[in-house]
């Protein structure tokens, strides 16, 4: 079996010279899921964008078995969920199922498998009865959980999300944690919500200045003071 | 993200970097006016306006490289101006047979053609620099001083503001899109769509993009009034020119007179 | 990869060095006109209050000319957004958003030539406009509040206002002497027929999703819309006037037709040709029309070629541009 993730010796800059990656390495195994905190412009979101090839830096990246190369972005991009952690930038249809057709039926589906994936992903999320809303009008929660459908409906193998929990009040908030944790998918998250990370994940990942500075149980990184404290996070 | 390799302006301290931003853009008006003035197959003209343009391009410390390769790469145009050089008539030049056809090129048509990419290619060296040494703030001065109403000016700075961010937006919205364009596994499906759901999905994209667009304009007009906007665009009265962008001012234009009076003898 | 929206084909925006000095300035005082009418009517209707609305949107409409779609073997469509801002400004409105855009190509990015910008800011922003307006507010009179209304009247616009604006490059290259009138004009119109079928879609999906989200924006009785009789007639009269002088300035005899004639390829033509296509199953075909054809051909080639050519080249360009950018 292979892992899901494996990422060797990542390094980026962008085009105007900032190197956001400094030789990042991560193993994911099938399954897992894994939080990644760190402060603002740690190089999370960077990071994340490399698992669909949307940046290419240089080292070895792999992703469901398949090498992150010009060839494969198709099937890869169809494996990889990726959820941004803006949703207004993810829903550009006039209503909530054109938005989560889109995969489906760029991939080419047949309409009524493109009409069963997107009931069973709105199923999923909770939403079934948004079939026929209007996006654009929709709360910063409700959107959140329609982003999260637009993905879970090309059937990925891995889940990755950006800030999820970033904007929205208590009860979204909690919802969502409750979607994520019934969720049974490979999991990336990037969070500055210690709080959920410690309820939903397992394995906490630290980045700080590009490069990754702790990789361990949760619940270990999280007794340890000193590091949150070195990288400007807090215990919950 | 950020885009602000978007904006072309590079900062500087040379003597192109330095002169009034309304001297400087009357005078690029001025040059690309003269070039345009300048008669076909004024070839001694043309050597001297582009001097003048590589001249400008030092004094600018931009890099001439710098400046040459983004003028040619604007260039591609001149292809429109291609025909022309089989349909002046006149006397033949070279005759090129396409099977039972022939195309003559004439020696007027050369020349046309010859001149227009000309043309074009120095004119927009001047553009280039002017856009290169001089921040948007400082231009829009420049529109002001030469009578460009308030209202639009205004206009113009908006823009300019939430250019960025909206071009980001744009980016935001294509990377999303990029993200879930996936091809599946089974051989029978042939991903990528309808052409016209594309069309839409972008049109779609757009329209996201002018309603936000449009809800934020609301908030911005909004917060202008709560900063005290009463409807009044008003702008800080312009800064008198020093004597040396004077007489920097009439001296090029004087030589530009000069050398358009030197094209109308050719 | 990313970059590749600033990939547009369409030979819209003219650089200076094409048009002659008389065409130029000519379409400046044009331009000027529109313009300052423009602001005088936007001052009347909502004044200043318009500010924020217009450069908001003028930035939006740059942002939105780089969403592209995947047409066939590496091109891709875009849109040019005078319809748009039409429908959704206003005329006088979008005409003053439309300069702005075109300004600030012209100015920053060189996207068009200063001299020519006049030039340009009439061909987008003025007969981009004053057309939509026309079109789209005869279609939205005749289906009254009605959702097609929207749509046929979205696509119309878009369509019309591209094709007409690609007539008008090319009349204004023709008479400035930089390129035949029987070549660019039936080469312009007959790509930007397909350009415009992909503005008219774009639309129609961006009509879409404000339609479903902000009905009141297409439909309002607010009126953001208002023209008047006066631009619905303009936007006719600029229509019906290129309509007319377009296939009148291409059939000059100025174009390919002559170079037949020197090669004596006229007479080949008339052999073979001729029988195939006789005079009483397609009455007055002859072979100027032949040569017209050939030209057109020729012609289409030509602005293919300057799409990808300004295409690739802005493509490196920007990505030179974000190489430097450090
Ligand atoms: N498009 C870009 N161009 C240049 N620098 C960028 C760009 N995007 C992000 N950065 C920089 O890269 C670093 C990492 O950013 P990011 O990955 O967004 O961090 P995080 O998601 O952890 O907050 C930051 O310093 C940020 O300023
Ligand atoms: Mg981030």
């Amino acid at each position: 079996m292979h892992h899901s993730i494996e990422i060797e010796q990542l390094y980026y800059s962008y085009p105007d010279g900032h190197q956001a990656l400094r030789g990042v390495s991560l193993h994911i195994e099938p399954c897992e899921k894994v939080a990644l905190v760190g402060p603002n412009g740690a190089g999370k979101s960077t990071l994340i964008l490399h698992l669909n090839g949307i940046l290419s830096g240089n080292g070895r990246v792999r992703v469901a078995g398949l090498p992150v190369v010009k060839e494969n972005l198709g099937k890869i991009r169809a494996r990889v969920g990726l959820v941004f952690q803006n949703p207004d930038d993810q829903l550009f249809s006039p209503t909530v199922y054109d938005d989560v057709a889109f995969g489906p039926i760029y991939q080419g589906l047949p309409p009524d498998e493109v009409r069963q994936r997107v009931e069973k992903a709105l199923a999923v999320v909770n939403m079934s009865d948004y079939l026929q809303r209007v996006s654009h009008h929709l709360s910063v929660g409700e959107k959140k959980r329609i982003a999260i459908a637009t993905v879970l409906s090309m059937d990925p193998e891995i889940l990755v999300l950006d800030e999820p929990t970033a904007g929205l009040d208590p009860r979204a908030r909690r919802s969502l944690i409750k979607l994520l944790d019934n969720l049974d998918i490979t999991m990336l998250v990037s969070s500055h919500d210690m709080l959920m990370v410690r309820e939903l994940f397992p394995r906490m990942v630290v980045m700080d200045n590009g490069s990754i500075v702790a990789d361990g149980p949760t619940q270990e990184l999280m007794a340890n003071e000193a590091l949150l404290k070195a990288h400007g996070l807090e215990a919950p | 993200m950020h885009v602000h390799f978007l904006d072309p302006y590079r900062p500087g301290h040379s003597s192109i970097h330095q002169l009034d931003a309304r001297v400087k853009f009357i005078l690029t008006l001025a040059f690309i006016l003269t070039t345009a003035l300048t008669p076909i197959g004024a070839w001694p003209i043309y050597i001297l306006l582009l001097a003048w343009a590589i001249i400008v391009e030092i004094l600018s410390e931009l890099g001439v490289g710098f400046v040459l390769r983004r003028a040619v790469l604007a260039l591609p145009f001149v292809l429109a101006a291609l025909p022309v050089i089989f349909t002046v008539p006149g006397a033949a030049l070279l005759s090129l047979s396409i099977g039972p056809w022939a195309l003559t090129i004439t020696l007027p048509g050369a020349e046309r053609f010859i001149s227009i990419a000309l043309k074009s290619w120095i004119s927009v060296q001047m553009a280039i620099v002017l856009a290169a040494t001089t921040s948007f703030p400082d231009l829009l001065t420049a529109m002001r001083a030469i009578k460009v109403p308030r209202l639009l000016v205004a206009v113009f700075g908006l823009m300019w503001r939430y250019l960025f961010v909206l071009v980001d937006e744009a980016l935001r919205l294509m990377r999303a899109r990029l993200s879930r364009s996936g091809e599946s596994d089974r051989e029978d499906l042939k991903s990528g769509g309808a052409l016209i759901w594309r069309a839409k999905v972008a049109g779609g994209m757009a329209g996201s993009l002018f309603l936000r667009a449009l809800e934020r304009s609301d908030r911005i007009y909004m917060t202008m009034l709560a900063r005290g906007y009463d409807g009044e665009v008003r702008a800080a009265p312009l800064p008198p020119l020093s004597r040396r962008d004077w007489l920097t001012l009439w001296l090029c234009l004087g030589l530009l007179f000069a050398i358009l009076v030197g094209a109308a003898l050719f | 990869m990313l970059l590749s929206p600033f990939l547009s084909p369409q030979p819209m925006h003219i650089p200076d060095g094409f048009l002659s000095p008389l065409v130029s300035i000519l379409l400046w005082v044009f331009s000027v006109l529109a313009i300052a009418y423009s602001l005088k009517r936007v001052n009347e209707d909502l004044g200043e209050r318009q500010v924020p609305l217009m450069g908001v949107l003028a930035a939006a409409i740059f942002a939105g000319q780089m969403l592209n779609f995947t047409v066939a073997g590496g091109t891709s469509g875009h849109l040019m957004g005078a319809a748009i801002a039409t429908i959704l400004l206003g005329p006088w409105a979008a005409i003053l958003v439309m300069t702005t855009v075109v300004g600030v190509q012209a100015l920053i990015f060189q996207d068009g030539g200063l001299l020519a910008l006049g030039a340009n800011i009439f061909n987008m922003g003025v007969i981009g406009v004053a057309t939509s307006y026309f079109v789209n507010r005869t279609i939205r009179r005749i289906a009254g509040e009605r959702r097609w209304g929207v749509f046929l009247g979205g696509f119309l616009a878009a369509w019309v206002s591209i094709v007409l604006a690609a007539l008008a490059v090319a009349l204004q290259l023709s008479l400035s002497r930089t390129s035949p009138a029987n070549i660019a004009i039936p080469a312009m119109a007959g790509i930007h027929a397909l350009i415009g079928f992909g503005e008219g879609l774009i639309t129609i999906g961006a009509l879409a999703l404000i339609y479903a989200a902000r009905p009141d924006l297409l439909l309002s009785s607010k009126q953001r819309a208002v023209g008047g009789n006066a631009l619905w007639v303009s936007g006719l009269a600029i229509a019906l006037a290129l309509a007319i002088a377009s296939p009148l300035a291409s059939s000059q005899p100025d174009g390919l037709e002559w170079v037949a004639e020197q090669q004596g390829f006229l007479d080949t033509a008339r052999g073979p040709f001729y029988e195939i296509i006789p005079d009483y199953i397609f009455p007055g075909i002859s072979n100027q029309a032949i040569a017209t054809i050939l030209a057109g051909v020729l012609g289409t080639l030509m602005v293919f070629g300057v799409s990808f050519a300004v295409a690739y080249s802005r493509r490196k360009r920007r990505l030179n541009e974000v190489r430097q950018s450090r």
